[in-house]
């Protein structure tokens, strides 16, 4: 065990965890965060995805001792349900979820491949997001609100309600 | 300490008025984040749920307005919370924003056994239970009113909760202050009116679900986020093989493990606890166990011809004794065989649950479909009284039925009887898809005979199906791998033959939607069925399955159905006829009719015989399919048509559009009922063209989401349109599991449209197609 310093929506935190521990059981255990959740502890599903130093990760597969300075952007950290983010607002008002425990894995692989690549076309969102999935198959309403944050982006309009 | 359901929850019960009046009743339990207090225990809180029969057990009326709804049907990720709380505020007159709803808490709630099997629309909707409950206290409300404004009740209107008199605006009093948070002591009155649809404000519109924001924002509770004090993480430890149970387990190779707290073995379960979640899932995998040999597993390949040979509990659906004769007599006769593997839940986040169990008292916070079997079934493992147990609700990732809630629960409570604290357990991706209960495997032969003018004369339908467990029920925990490994076994199996059908009962939509559905003698005539074909037989043989089986979305219906309407379009080809017509032809029933027209009018079917005229032999081929069902028989009605592509080079489909008509009587929330029938059709797309479970000799091989496939985001997803057919005069019914039941025949007609090759085995994938397609020749 030893200390453990990460930087998580804004705030640090100082742990006390084995250095191999993934960062996912730091994040959804430690510090509680609702956002990240176990999937399949495998890197296929998406559902432990945080945003690293802008970049998707899949926390289930990676050492808490690699995301030691680095930005951490949880789901949670975006907005709250109050004051949505624009890319949570859209998938609000698409209703784009069913159980919605695939939401942060979509959400933030979406916003982190947009952030980078806003004028992305929708075969390479599609391909951005091939290793991520939705069991109860929301899937026309999560592109529908994907569709609806990149919109919002690239022109800068203000928010469709 | 978190918690988002502390001062909701004492408000609640302030509003119920148990604060003041039932003193027993609100030290009975505690909530999540309150640290345990033994001696508030009190017995009156947990003996049973509150009576399905009183008005009070469902609606309560705070002093302040608000208004408190208990149900037995649970938010799965279906949207029926949302539905229930807009059916509360229509029938009471209220605002949706003042209406809460608690579900599926075994002291709080009442019993409605299981959240399944579409279900909990017709239950809830109808003239009974929950919508009943909302009707009499409305009229209970204005009967008081009429007392307190000296006004007949003819007399007055209810809107927004306040009651007043027509013509006099100065007349009026609110539902609060009529209760004063006081309890009604009434009975269900079934005279109560419910309000008519054509008055519908709150019902029948497409309100959002109140639980979005939350989920968007990553702050929404699931079980898996229940953090009690003094939670200790647990994990299980699985037989390697199917059948192999322990000789030995040695403890010293987990040994001094940083936060191991304790390794637990009862008959065949084992099980760690530790202090994190990472330490327990470390001392889990390097726990040495010294197995026995496993029992064996059937060859895969071999699997659905080896079904024919096992022993089987019969049973008969319908029959008219003379369908030998009729098809014997027929210038025309079709056989077909199909078949559908076994195929998983899969849930998108690992089953979980979180016990504590203390001296004779247990709490657990579960997300099954029947926390009131959960609770009976959980106080037999852990030697309990069921009065002593309380089962709460959290919902867990969608579960599209008997996925490892249950058995997760059983892990959870016995690993915190063992150590007497509070215990999380989540199963690993590979515990969960190795040892659920699969959605049974089918084999199915179709048989009918057409007459000269191509119409079908006779039907038979004799199917096999593999069967082992089944959800909890109240008193067999046995029926789930957690269960049997404590013990406990599933019920026994004993060969039967088939008894002569007393009732047509087409629940599990063995019969074709095209017969006549005579359950018995060899009197021709029209039965209980949606069709026309009076000469019919449907037979199941259920045999011994090698792995757990269980309610799987539309379980028996979507595979029964996967083979009545390929053969229907087999038979429509053979015919020469129009596939939706030669269906219309068959039917007479209004509602199947209604979604198969809807559907075809949607898609603009153009009437001719598949398959298509004129369709390129290589390269991509293009082709419509369509299929309908009536769901159980009458719980809820689709008709589907898509447009696919073949690649006959590869062998790959892709589905362009679908056109999903749904019926499913009074639309309660025509957004929710959508986002079902579009999830749906996609689900059933994924299960149609690549779920299946693999196994070896000894183990099953689908364990994670390499070996198992489940069509991901990524995937081109085809254009969905549906058509809501709304039915205010009909009512409510299922709707949740209607559209998946159709895909996959629509999908395998479309193919055959496309390219004149039909396909009878699930999953239709690329090689399976281009096989196909290389014998075409």
């Amino acid at each position: 065990m030893s200390a453990i310093t990460l930087k998580v929506n804004g705030r640090a935190h100082t742990l006390d965890l084995d250095p191999a521990t993934p960062l996912l059981y730091a994040l959804s255990d430690d510090l509680e965060l609702r956002g990240p959740k176990f999937g399949c502890g495998l890197g296929q599903c998406g559902a432990c995805t945080a945003i690293v130093n802008g970049s998707a990760v899949r926390t289930c597969v990676t050492p808490v001792s690699s995301a030691v300075g680095k930005e951490i952007v949880t789901l949670e950290g975006l907005g709250t349900p109050e004051k949505p983010h624009p890319i949570q607002r859209a998938f609000i008002d698409e209703q784009a979820a069913q159980c919605g425990f695939c939401l942060n894995g979509v959400i933030l692989s979406a916003k982190a491949f947009l952030d980078k690549n806003p004028k992305a076309t929708e075969p390479e969102i599609q391909q951005a997001l091939s290793g991520v999935l939705c069991r109860c198959f929301t899937h026309s309403r999560m592109y529908a609100a994907i569709q609806r944050y990149a919109v919002g982006q690239v022109h800068d309009l203000p928010f469709p309600k | 300490m978190k918690s988002m359901l502390t001062a909701e929850a004492r408000s609640v019960l302030n509003r119920r008025g148990f604060l003041k009046s039932a003193g027993a009743l609100i030290v009975g339990f505690r909530f999540v984040g309150e640290p345990p207090a033994r001696a508030q225990f009190g017995q009156a809180a947990l003996s049973g749920s509150p009576p399905a029969d009183q008005l009070d057990s469902w609606i309560a009326i705070g002093a302040d307005g608000r208004v408190t709804a208990f149900t037995g049907k649970e938010e799965l990720g279906q949207g029926i919370s949302t539905a229930q709380q807009q059916l509360v505020a229509e029938e009471l007159s209220v605002p949706f924003e003042r209406v809460t709803l608690i579900y599926c808490d075994t002291a709080l709630t009442p019993d409605q056994a299981y959240t399944s099997g579409s279900q909990s629309h017709p239950t809830n909707f109808n003239h009974a239970n929950l919508a009943l409950a909302a009707a009499t206290a409305r009229e209970a409300l204005l009967k008081m009113a009429a007392q307190r404004l000296g006004a007949p009740v003819e007399q007055l209107t209810a809107a927004a909760g306040v009651i007043g008199v027509k013509g006099d605006a100065s007349k009026k009093v609110s539902y609060g202050d009529l209760t004063a948070g006081k309890k009604l002591n009434l009975a269900l009155d079934k005279n109560a009116k419910r309000k008519p649809v054509s008055e519908w404000t709150v019902l029948g519109k497409p309100i959002g679900r109140p639980d979005m924001p939350a989920m968007a924002a990553g702050q929404f509770e699931y079980v898996h986020n229940v953090r009690l004090p003094g939670m200790l993480h647990g994990r299980v430890v699985r037989p390697p093989v199917v059948g192999a149970t322990i000789i030995s387990v040695d403890d010293s190779s987990v040994a001094g493990l940083p936060g191991l707290v304790k390794v637990v073995v009862k008959k065949n379960f084992i099980g760690v606890v530790a202090e994190k979640p990472w330490q327990a899932m470390q001392a889990a995998e390097k726990l040495k166990v010294n197995w026995t040999a496993g029992s064996g597993l059937p060859k895969q390949s071999e699997f659905y011809d080896s079904l024919l040979r096992q022993p089987s509990r019969d049973a008969l659906m319908v029959d008219s004794k003379d369908t030998s004769q009729a098809l014997a007599a027929a210038p025309v006769t079709l056989k077909s065989t199909y078949l559908h593997p076994y195929q998983m839940h899969g849930s998108m986040g690992s089953s979980c649950a979180v016990a504590d169990v203390q001296g004779d008292r247990a709490t657990l916070y579960s997300p099954t479909q029947g926390v009131w079997y959960q609770r009976s079934t959980g106080a037999m493992i852990l030697g309990l009284k069921p009065e002593n147990v309380h089962v709460i609700f959290r919902r867990g990732a969608g579960c599209y039925g008997l996925n490892g809630a249950d058995t997760v629960s059983y892990d959870a409570m016995i690993l915190s009887q063992a150590v007497g604290k509070p215990v999380r357990v989540q199963l690993s991706r590979k515990d969960e898809m190795a040892w659920e209960n699969y959605g049974n495997a089918w084999r199915i032969e179709e048989r009918a005979g057409l007459d000269a003018q191509g119409n079908i004369v006779a039907w038979e339908h004799e199917a096999w199906t593999p069967g082992l467990g089944n959800r909890p029920g109240p008193a067999t925990p046995g029926n789930v791998i957690t269960g049997m490994l404590l013990g406990f076994g599933p019920a026994p199996f004993s060969p039967a033959a088939a008894q002569p059908p007393r009732a047509y009962n087409n629940n599990s939509n063995g019969i074709p939607s095209y017969v006549a559905g005579n359950v018995g003698g060899s009197v021709l005539g029209i039965g209980g069925g949606t069709g026309t074909v009076k000469s019919e037989k449907v037979l199941v043989h259920n045999v011994v399955s090698p792995f757990w089986t269980g309610p799987l979305r539309s379980p028996a219906r979507l595979q029964n159905t996967f083979a009545h309407e390929s053969f229907m379009d087999e038979l429509a080809a053979r015919a020469k006829a129009d596939p939706v017509e030669f269906r219309l032809r068959h039917l007479r029933n209004e509602r199947v009719i209604g979604v198969l027209t809807g559907a075809a009018k949607a898609a603009k079917w153009e009437t001719r015989p598949s398959p298509k005229p004129a369709s390129p032999k290589t390269g991509i081929a293009s082709g419509r399919g369509v299929a309908c069902v009536a769901y159980e028989g009458d719980n809820g009605y689709t008709g589907i048509v898509v447009d696919v592509e073949v690649d006959q080079d590869t062998g790959k489909i892709a589905v362009k559009r679908m056109w999903v008509a749904i019926d499913a009587g009074p639309i309660s929330n025509p957004d929710g009922l959508r986002n079902q029938a579009e999830g749906g059709a996609l689900q059933g797309m994924s299960r149609a063209l690549g779920e299946e479970v693999t196994w070896d000799d000894q183990k099953v091989t689908s364990v994670d989401w390499r070996t198992y496939h489940s069509l991901p985001l990524g995937f081109a997803i085809p254009k969905i349109e549906c058509v809501l057919l709304d039915r205010p005069d009909e009512e409510a019914t299922g709707a949740g599991e209607t559209a998946i039941t159709v895909i996959a025949p629509a999908i395998g007609n479309a193919i055959f449209d496309a390219t004149g090759v039909r396909l009878r085995q699930i999953p239709l994938t690329a090689e399976r197609v281009k096989a196909a397609l290389a014998a075409r020749a």
